[in-house]
């Protein structure tokens, strides 16, 4: 029946095994991907009429934007399964993914800061894609810091997951309001770190990139999981005999 | 006298782990109308542990807590009225006087005519003292508050933590006397205790978590 | 006789009122950090109102959420400290609508105040008399805003050594929304024009939030009393 196939795969041993397995499934193709949308990206594609050269950030600022938005719906799912069902793997990928959504959204923000500086001459705007980022930004610092001062890490993974789902439900109504603000003040009206309007030639290696940027993310979130297994269950004995082995 | 439908309170099998100590392995016991069990253990045995498993506000890893036939967590409202928990702490607002915290806290599961309040603080003994702030009471003072407010209940299970601490001679002794009354009204009660007093006319049946 | 829900409601929010009149001077402390901090403004940038009233909206909002962040620590730490949260949710009622009552209890003790003091503040900060009435208007719906997100986030740090510090970084991005149309109401009112827009969008923002909010706390309860 499913749910015991579901079950099985929620078991620490078995999540670990496969975890293991999977992750080259996820990474080698990821860093072909990534070969291959840089070269397109960076080389292949012709410049943009309005923006020169400098618009080939974009193919590493709008992954990294998306891929922040992306693993934070995903830790917050994550984080919702473990809390109704009690699922602590669910818990464990929620922990494992965090830092990484981190990660993506900081540099959604250095490179939206290094697009900034050709096309404005500021190393930082007050946009509306920026400032949403930054709010994002701290939301994952609000998780990772009420993870920290947990001891209890049973605890520590209830009370994340309860703030997960509460800043999931948050975040359109942030990103409206971010939004608006942002449209009240004529000066920010010039920034659009949007996607300039894009040829066939520069979309592929866009497209290249962000599913590059998603294996990428599912590749090192399977490794950080085994990490979380292997802490969570360090005195478990099926580990001394997967270790032994 | 108070009669009670007391259904039975049954765990079955309960693993908890804290962290990462295994606290409760695999504890059975079976409580039913009528009897008084004693959980003793020394320090970190887990009897506290146990205790707020029962009471509902742990969840067990494994295994279960029955109440009659269903799973305390299966109508957890209508388990958390029949029960009455005495937690290691008082639970007493520093700041209120022993009337006015029995009539918010107590008061909160029942409407209590102040007649009610009154004669409980004169059954444990705190009369003279009930239009002071909790602060300005002994520890033993507000160890008998904390029972008032579990005789007033008026509930078919207890699950009281320690409550034989800070009392004096008299005042054990009058614990005892009222957990016996309260099996005998057809009720039960579960009590954690390093060591505990005889009670009258009953034999308490003993878990040992060690 | 078993005590409704509703009256049990109404119980805790006066026991908590009446707990918060016990230590008026903790009641206190938020409506002085709301003047002390507004006075920074005009210290930190200039006296001339003509300047400080084009900040105005931003200060006001800014310093109120601040100090009723300040306010929030109260909400559950005693009663988490002395044992009586527990026994409230081993009472046999929906803990997240005795949630709701110890939020409104809080507000009407922390926020209120703050609210009634908003168009004092407000006049020193240069806002002319037809503003005041939509700054007390926003500060009364945010400040409900914030007491409904900041229950959620003292919920969670229960009993957390540095739980005040926290407890900021967790709520201030959720009421970033508020501060945003909350300072422009008070911004549109400055400059006379009518600010029904955002308020409304303040209004609905707290009925969505008092509405999730205390199922949220009650989750963050339940795990914390573990």
């Amino acid at each position: 029946m499913a749910w015991t196939w579901l079950h099985k795969l929620a078991s620490p041993p078995h999540a670990y095994r496969i975890a293991g397995r999977l992750a080259p499934w996820f990474g080698w193709p990821a860093g072909i991907l990534l070969v291959a949308g840089l070269y397109g990206g960076l080389v292949l594609a012709p410049p943009d009429y309005q923006q020169g050269e400098g618009f080939r950030i974009l193919y590493v600022h709008a992954p990294s934007a998306w891929m922040s938005m992306l693993v934070y719906g995903t830790m917050a799912t994550a984080a919702a399964i473990g809390l109704v069902w009690r699922i602590k793997l669910a818990h464990a990928v929620a922990a494992a993914s965090a830092p990484i959504g981190a990660w993506f959204t900081f540099a959604a923000l250095a490179t939206g800061s290094l697009w900034g500086k050709p096309m404005w001459g500021t190393w930082w705007v007050w946009d509306a894609r920026l400032t949403s980022e930054l709010v994002l930004l701290f939301l994952y610092f609000g998780y990772l810091a009420l993870r920290a001062s947990i001891d209890d890490r049973e605890r520590a993974d209830r009370a994340s997951a309860v703030l997960a789902v509460v800043g999931v439900v948050n975040l359109p109504i942030i990103h409206y309001s971010v939004n608006w603000w942002n449209t009240l003040h004529q000066a920010s009206t010039l920034t659009k770190l949007g996607k300039p309007s894009i040829a066939g030639e520069m979309l592929w290696p866009l497209l290249a990139m962000i599913l590059a940027f998603t294996l990428y993310y599912g590749a090192v979130m399977l490794v950080r999981l085994r990490a979380e297994i292997l802490c969570r269950e360090r005195d478990a004995s099926w580990l001394r005999g997967e270790l032994a082995s | 006298m108070q009669v009670h439908n007391f259904p039975g309170l049954f765990c079955d099998g309960v693993q908890l782990w804290r962290g990462d100590r295994h606290v409760l392995r695999g504890v059975s016991c079976a409580l039913r109308a009528g009897e008084v069990l004693h959980v003793a253990g020394g320090n970190g045995a887990g009897k506290t542990t146990l205790l707020r498993v029962c009471a509902g506000l742990l969840t067990p890893e494994q295994g279960s807590v029955r109440w009659g036939s269903a799973p305390i967590a299966a109508d957890r409202d209508a388990y958390v009225r029949a029960m009455t928990f005495l937690a290691h702490s008082d639970g007493l607002k520093a700041e209120f006087s022993a009337r006015e915290n029995l009539a918010y806290d107590a008061g909160l599961k029942q409407a209590l005519a102040s007649g009610a309040i009154d004669s409980a603080i004169a059954r444990v003994g705190l009369g003279a003292a009930g239009d002071l702030p909790a602060r300005a009471l002994s520890a033993g003072q507000r160890r008998r508050l904390a029972l008032a407010r579990v005789l007033l209940a008026g509930a078919a299970l207890w699950i009281l933590d320690e409550p034989f601490t800070n009392l004096d001679a008299a005042g054990v002794e009058f614990v005892a006397e009222a957990i016996a009354v309260q099996a005998e009204a057809g009720g039960a009660v579960l009590f954690a205790a390093h060591q505990a007093p005889a009670i009258p006319r009953r034999a308490a049946q003993r878990l040992d978590l060690a | 006789m078993p005590r409704s829900t509703a009256s049990a409601m109404l119980l805790v929010y006066r026991r908590d009122l009446l707990i918060a009149f016990r230590h008026w001077d903790q009641v206190a402390q938020p409506v002085v950090f709301f003047a002390m901090v507004t006075t920074l403004f005009p210290l930190a940038i200039s006296p001339e109102l003509g300047e400080l009233r084009a900040i105005a909206g931003g200060v006001l909002w800014v310093a109120a959420l601040l100090a009723a962040l300040l306010g929030l620590e109260f909400l559950f730490r005693s009663d988490h400290a002395d044992g009586t949260l527990e026994q409230m949710l081993l009472s046999g009622h929906p803990a997240a609508l005795l949630a709701l009552a110890k939020g409104a209890a809080h507000w009407s003790a922390c926020g209120l105040p703050l609210v009634l003091v908003s168009p004092l503040l407000a006049m020193s900060l240069g806002v002319p008399a037809q503003a005041l009435c939509t700054v007390a208007l926003s500060l009364l719906l945010g400040t409900g805003i914030l007491s409904a997100l900041g229950a959620i986030g003292a919920a969670l740090t229960l009993g957390l050594r540095r739980g005040s510090t926290l407890l900021s970084l967790l709520v201030l991005p959720l009421v970033m929304p508020a501060l945003i149309f909350g300072a422009r109401a008070v911004d549109l009112a400055i400059h006379g024009e009518p600010a029904t827009g955002p308020l409304l969008l303040l209004a609905a923002m707290l009925i969505f939030v008092v509405t999730l909010a205390p199922l949220a706390v009650a989750a963050a309860l339940r795990i914390s009393v573990e």
